[in-house]
């Protein structure tokens, strides 16, 4: 059977054994267990990946049990072994270790750490359990087990109301997306009687012109499915529309946002589209849908991320915006961009976030960008670590060579993947081209202004210093044992090694994951790729068979313009010389910035009043329908015509009638009586007809 | 044990039981201490016992072979005969029923009210249940499927909480309406088929017996008794006051196998026996089946108080089946079973989960507990894990009900299926929001402070129902190849005819 299913169920059977036992376990034999088995399943994966791409492995697919199979809607518990998987299988166990690790440090003072290090390998076996699926329910399974997952850590503080509205909006905001994912499953069997990956692109394959009859109009079967499956990537991975979760959910722990909110679970999306890569490049239209929701999210939340003041926020908003090129990329059939940008991220990404993490530890726990300024001399190692993050996540490098941090190479690709699409009529590929233009400056310019306002200038107390719950159990512990600081310095402390040891791990990955992986994933080195994704129509690296057909010469090539090679170049850098005056040398012109333009100051920073507009429409709405179908329809009508019209009626008859005792057991009796009567008069009437 | 009538063994032995309970009363004139805990443990070791004649019968039952099995047929005379057999789905429905018995005689300990009438109606209704999905004649399926109605009217009107008058009474008035059609169309049906054995209408209807005009009438008088029993919407509204004022072990048994009872009735009667005119209603109960939906969960989200909310919830799901019963494909009507018995576990440990609060604390209004995480760690887990269960989280059996009858929905009508999955989305807001107010936060009610966690009794009344709720949702397959050769008997009586 092979070790494969190891990786996947390690962390499941650590998660239970922690979670059930931590009374009798304790805090560290259990945090101990959950890192071990990650650890455990990071060894493997890595192992099968070196395996698959460099020792000459297989693609392969180990079946467990049935799960369902009810009339040919089968469902096997499967790990299935290829490309998509073994990059998966990397980035999760990786991060997911990691964070692991640094929790031993951010969590120290937790008193339910051993809950939290379960929530985090339950996460870890559900998010491995999608990426190995081999069929879309075990995906969905996946899917939904992921985003309990995240519900349960973003609510992690429990007594804080603010965590839990987050864990809730969550999870109904990807219920939204489920909606579209389930129905999109459903439509794959209705039109293909599998839903197995590769039985149902055959299928569509072998009869693209199928469409469903939806009574009122007609629709392609293979778009109606792409769409819908592609509403559920728009929950799960946060796109324009159904992005309002993801900032809410940095309420959880900071360890939670690097392994969920940014390196994993809002990557399912992704990585579900890329897997379906055979169906999107079979749906023109729902391919351009998904270029113009990434091309608008990319460029959306970038705009948001500049006014925000939560450390956290600025971050998560980058990952929704960044998650929005990942999905352009995707549109326009560049599937191997897609991955690879995906892939670098997670990196950098997780870095980011813990390096943002780390920061706040060092503050006891303040996440306002305005509170804080002077952090560099104290915590230097997390300066430095924040910063190759920041290099890596808006791409510095030298075009045209390969010489760049991780981003450098992936973002970069996906924007000349843009562009070589539009060159090749591809739907909204000029949009999405000028998007990811446009908001490579802004990531720029947000990126470097967290940076300057952490870690540069005077340090800029907290005049109303906040007190949360969880905040204070931290304190005690920290409040003690520091010389006081000089002064513009800000009174952090550096974190411990179990947390800057992962920070280097990861930043090692933002600086070399570029360079390295590049030609497997963009030229398709070695042939990387195999079957796994659809590189048919890949705007740069098409492949071999569709490259020979169009007279193609050598290894499939850029064939961008240089100004569109540079372009992303000198964005980058016009965002930093931007950022520069207003964050670095001036603590004050950033807010005097703001007030001039509050208007536009408040549209960002309110973000576009998304949460505003929901919140009047679905949930004062939903409050409203509740409401009156209750009292109304229930109370005033079903019940007034129904049974308390009835009482009513019979009161009133019966007092008419002065007749006495009329309970309604009587009433029943009597019934009963009658029923006795009919099937005795019947019985006899029918005689010795009876059998 | 085989040539033993072994379904009238287990059917009747609780009645036996509440014999035993009166003869113990009238002995010892129940006054010495400890009597009312006796009656409890005789109760008890009763429903254990049948539980396990239920699993004997078991033993003797091929789960592949189509049709009744363990037949019992002895003829009463003036035509009436006893007649009692099951297929699988009854089986199942079976299992369920004796399952849950000795799990709500724990969670009735508390009762020190009229001990002995309360054990005896409980077991009274055990037998009336149990009678309802072994019976295999119409006029024996009638006697015990209203019966069951006496015990439930008396467990609410005694043992109710304060506008328990008005819930019994509401009850008693939905059920009786739809009964007296029903049994108009029995009586009809027997005379016409010249038998009163169901598998004999069943083959006499195939035939072409009941011709489509006289199908939609008796078809609409099942269907007036069967709605109500779902319940369907719109005449759901006695089920929310029958749960707030019923006893624990009675919301449990209500939501449990009562609501169960309309989905058997369609499957055993309305699809085999007038499949035209369950094609040609087929419209009209996918639209009752998403209005419940929507509008169910809708309402549920505004409770404040906690087993009103869970019966809105309870009607919602209950839509799930009749969606599924009437797609008459094999995921919709599995799935369909499936989410009755999923639901049976679920429900009924939601409203266990309720009752342990309320035996604490005499409330249940939403806004009266909050926090109850810091105080009740292992009761916040279970609550947890029920709820997801609610919300159809794969893993749980929730998850399988729901999208098996979705799948086997779509292929009929993919606006009914789209206008369900919605539902997915709002169970999902209330459930978590009941869950937020009573389980997180802070805990600042001062009446709260001292609250206790689960006792060992407690602990034996939701260990079982855990485990039921994962295995089934992590191991569908145990029920649904159980479930798969009554499901396709049903459907091939049911598409035949519906080709024509």
């Amino acid at each position: 059977m092979g070790f494969e299913p190891i990786i996947v169920l390690a962390p499941l059977f650590a998660a239970v054994i922690a979670g059930l036992g931590q009374r009798f376990l304790g805090d560290k034999p259990a945090m101990a267990l959950t890192t071990g088995a990650v650890g455990l399943a990071l060894a493997l994966s890595l192992y099968t990946f070196a395996d698959y791409v460099w020792l000459g492995g297989e693609r392969r697919l180990i079946e467990l049990f049935t799960f369902l199979d009810v009339g040919g809607f089968k469902s096997t518990w499967s790990v299935r072994i290829d490309t998509m998987s073994v990059i998966m299988l990397v980035v999760v166990t990786s991060v997911s270790f990691l964070v692991h690790l640094y929790s031993w440090g951010y969590m120290a003072e937790d008193p339910h750490r051993a809950r939290f290090f379960a929530y985090l390998s339950f996460f870890t076996f559900a998010m491995l359990a999608l990426v190995t699926a081999n069929d879309f329910l075990q995906m969905f399974f996946g899917w939904e087990g992921v985003g309990v997952a995240s519900y349960l850590l973003i609510g992690f503080w429990y007594d804080k109301r603010s965590a839990n509205d987050a864990a809730i909006k969550a999870f109904v905001v990807n219920r939204v997306g489920d909606f579209g994912f389930a129905l999109g499953v459903m439509a794959c069997f209705f039109a293909y009687g599998t839903i197995r990956f590769d039985e149902v692109f055959q299928a569509a394959a072998a009869n693209p012109a199928l469409a469903f009859d939806f009574k009122l109009f007609q629709l392609p079967a293979v778009e109606t499915i792409a769409g819908l499956l592609f509403i559920g990537a728009m929950g799960k991975s946060a796109q324009f529309f159904l992005h309002v979760w993801l900032p809410d959910a940095m309420e959880g722990p900071t360890p939670v946002s690097a392994l969920i909110h940014a390196a994993t679970m809002v990557t399912a999306g992704v990585f579900m589209v890329c897997r379906c890569s055979p169906l999107y490049e079979m749906a023109p239209y729902a391919a351009a849908f998904v270029t113009i929701t990434g091309a608008v999210t990319a460029l959306f939340a970038a705009t948001v991320g500049l006014a925000q003041n939560d450390i956290k926020r600025v971050v998560a908003y980058s990952t929704c915006s960044q998650l929005g090129y990942m999905f352009f990329a995707a549109g326009v059939g560049a599937y191997g961009a897609a991955m690879f940008h995906l892939f670098t991220h997670a990196f950098f990404k997780a870095l980011l976030f813990l390096g943002a993490g780390s920061v706040i530890h060092g503050l006891h726990h303040e996440q306002d960008l305005r509170f804080m300024g002077g952090v560099r001399k104290p915590m230097v190692l997390t300066w430095a670590m924040m910063l190759i993050g920041t290099l890596a996540l808006t791409g510095v490098g030298i075009p045209g060579t390969q010489i760049g941090f991780a981003g450098f190479f992936s973002k970069d690709a996906i924007i000349e993947s843009a562009f070589a699409a539009s060159e090749k009529g591809r739907l909204f590929g000029e949009i999405a081209f000028w998007c990811g233009i446009s908001a490579a400056f802004l990531t720029s310019f947000y990126s470097w202004r967290l940076m300057f306002m952490a870690f540069e200038g005077k340090f800029r107390p907290n005049p109303h210093a906040h007190h949360d719950a969880h905040a204070d159990t931290h304190h005690d512990a920290h409040d003690h044992g520091h010389a006081k600081p000089a002064d513009g310095v800000a009174p952090a402390h550096e974190s411990p090694a179990v947390m800057t040891i992962p920070l280097m791990a990861l930043a090692a990955g933002a600086v070399l994951a570029g360079v390295i992986f590049a030609p497997y994933f963009l030229q398709n080195h070695g042939d990387f790729w195999r079957t796994a994704i659809e590189r048919v129509n890949d705007p740069l690296n098409p492949s071999v068979a569709a490259h020979a057909a169009e007279g193609g010469h050598g290894e499939g090539g850029h064939h961008v313009p240089q100004w569109v090679m540079w372009a992303p170049f000198f964005v980058t850098l016009a965002g930093f010389v931007l950022a520069m005056p207003i964050y670095f040398f001036s603590s004050a012109l950033g807010g005097a910035l703001a007030r001039a333009f509050a208007p536009i100051n408040a549209f960002l920073s309110h973000k576009w009043y998304f949460d505003e507009l929901y919140d009047f429409v679905f949930v004062k709405g939903a409050r409203a329908l509740g409401d009156f179908f209750w009292k109304t329809g229930d109370k005033k009508v079903i019940d007034g015509l129904g049974p308390d019209g009835f009482a009513w009626m019979s009161k009133f008859t019966a007092r008419q009638m002065r007749k006495t005792q009329t309970g309604f057991v009587y009433h029943y009796s009597f019934f009963m009586l009658i029923a006795v009567a009919a099937v005795g008069a019947y019985a006899i009437w029918a005689g010795g007809g009876m059998p | 044990m085989s040539g033993w009538p072994i379904l009238s063994l287990m059917t009747f032995l609780p009645a036996a039981g509440a014999l035993l309970i009166l003869a113990a009363r009238w002995s010892s004139s129940g006054q010495h201490a400890g009597h009312d805990t006796g009656v409890k443990w005789i109760a008890f070791i009763v429903t254990l016992a049948t539980l396990a004649l239920n699993l004997v019968a078991l033993s003797q039952f091929d789960a592949h072979q189509p049709g009744f099995q363990l037949v019992e047929r002895v003829p009463w005379g003036a035509g009436l005969e006893y007649h009692m057999g099951v297929d699988q789905m009854s089986m199942a429905l079976l299992l369920l029923t004796n399952f849950l018995m000795p799990l709500c005689i724990l969670a009735s300990w508390s009762i020190e009210k009229q001990v002995s009438a309360y054990m005896m109606l409980f077991l009274a209704l055990q037998t009336l249940m149990q009678g309802v999905f072994a019976a295999m004649d119409i006029v024996l399926f009638y006697v015990f499927f209203e019966g069951g109605l006496i015990p439930m009217f008396i467990l609410i009107g005694v043992w109710g909480g304060k506008n328990r008058v008005y819930a019994a009474f509401k009850f008693f008035l939905y059920t009786l309406i739809g009964s007296v059609l029903m049994l108009v169309a029995l009586i009809l049906m027997a005379i016409m088929a010249k038998t009163t054995s169901i598998p004999e209408i069943t083959a006499f209807a195939q035939q072409g017996g009941f011709s489509k005009n006289l199908q939609i009438w008796l078809w609409l008088a099942f269907f007036s008794s069967f709605a109500v029993k779902m319940p369907m919407w719109p005449v759901h509204t006695w089920l929310p006051d029958a749960h707030v004022e019923a006893p624990t072990a009675g919301s449990v048994i209500l939501a449990g196998v009562l609501l169960k009872m309309g989905g058997y009735g369609f499957l055993r009667f309305s699809l085999p026996m007038f499949p035209d005119a369950s094609a040609y209603f087929t419209p009209l109960v996918f639209v009752m089946s998403v209005i419940a939906i929507i509008y169910a969960s809708l309402v549920a989200f505004r409770q404040t108080d906690i087993k009103k909310l869970i019966a809105y919830s309870s009607v919602a799901h209950m839509g799930f089946v009749t969606m599924g019963i009437f797609a008459g494909t094999e995921q919709g009507v599995q799935g369909a079973i499936f989410q009755m018995l999923s639901h049976g576990v679920i429900a009924s440990a939601l409203f266990l989960v309720v009752g342990v609060i309320y035996d604490r604390m005499h409330t249940r209004e939403i806004a009266a507990y909050g926090g109850l995480v810091h105080r009740m760690p292992v009761y916040a887990a279970i609550f947890l894990l029920f709820t997801m269960g609610n919300v159809g989280l794969p893993g749980t059996s929730g998850f399988i009900g729901e999208i098996l009858t979705m799948t086997g929905t779509f292929p009929v009508n993919a606006w009914v299926t789209a206008g369900a999955a919605t539902g997915v989305i709002l169970s999902a807001v209330y459930a978590l929001t009941l869950y937020r107010k009573v389980a997180f936060g802070k805990l600042e009610n001062p009446a709260l402070a001292s609250i206790a966690d689960l006792n060992a009794r407690e602990w034996v009344i939701f260990v079982p129902l855990v485990v039921a709720t994962l295995v089934l949702g992590f191991a569908p397959m145990i029920a649904l190849d159980f479930t798969k050769a009554s499901t396709q008997a049903i459907l091939a009586g049911y598409d035949v005819f519906a080709a024509r």
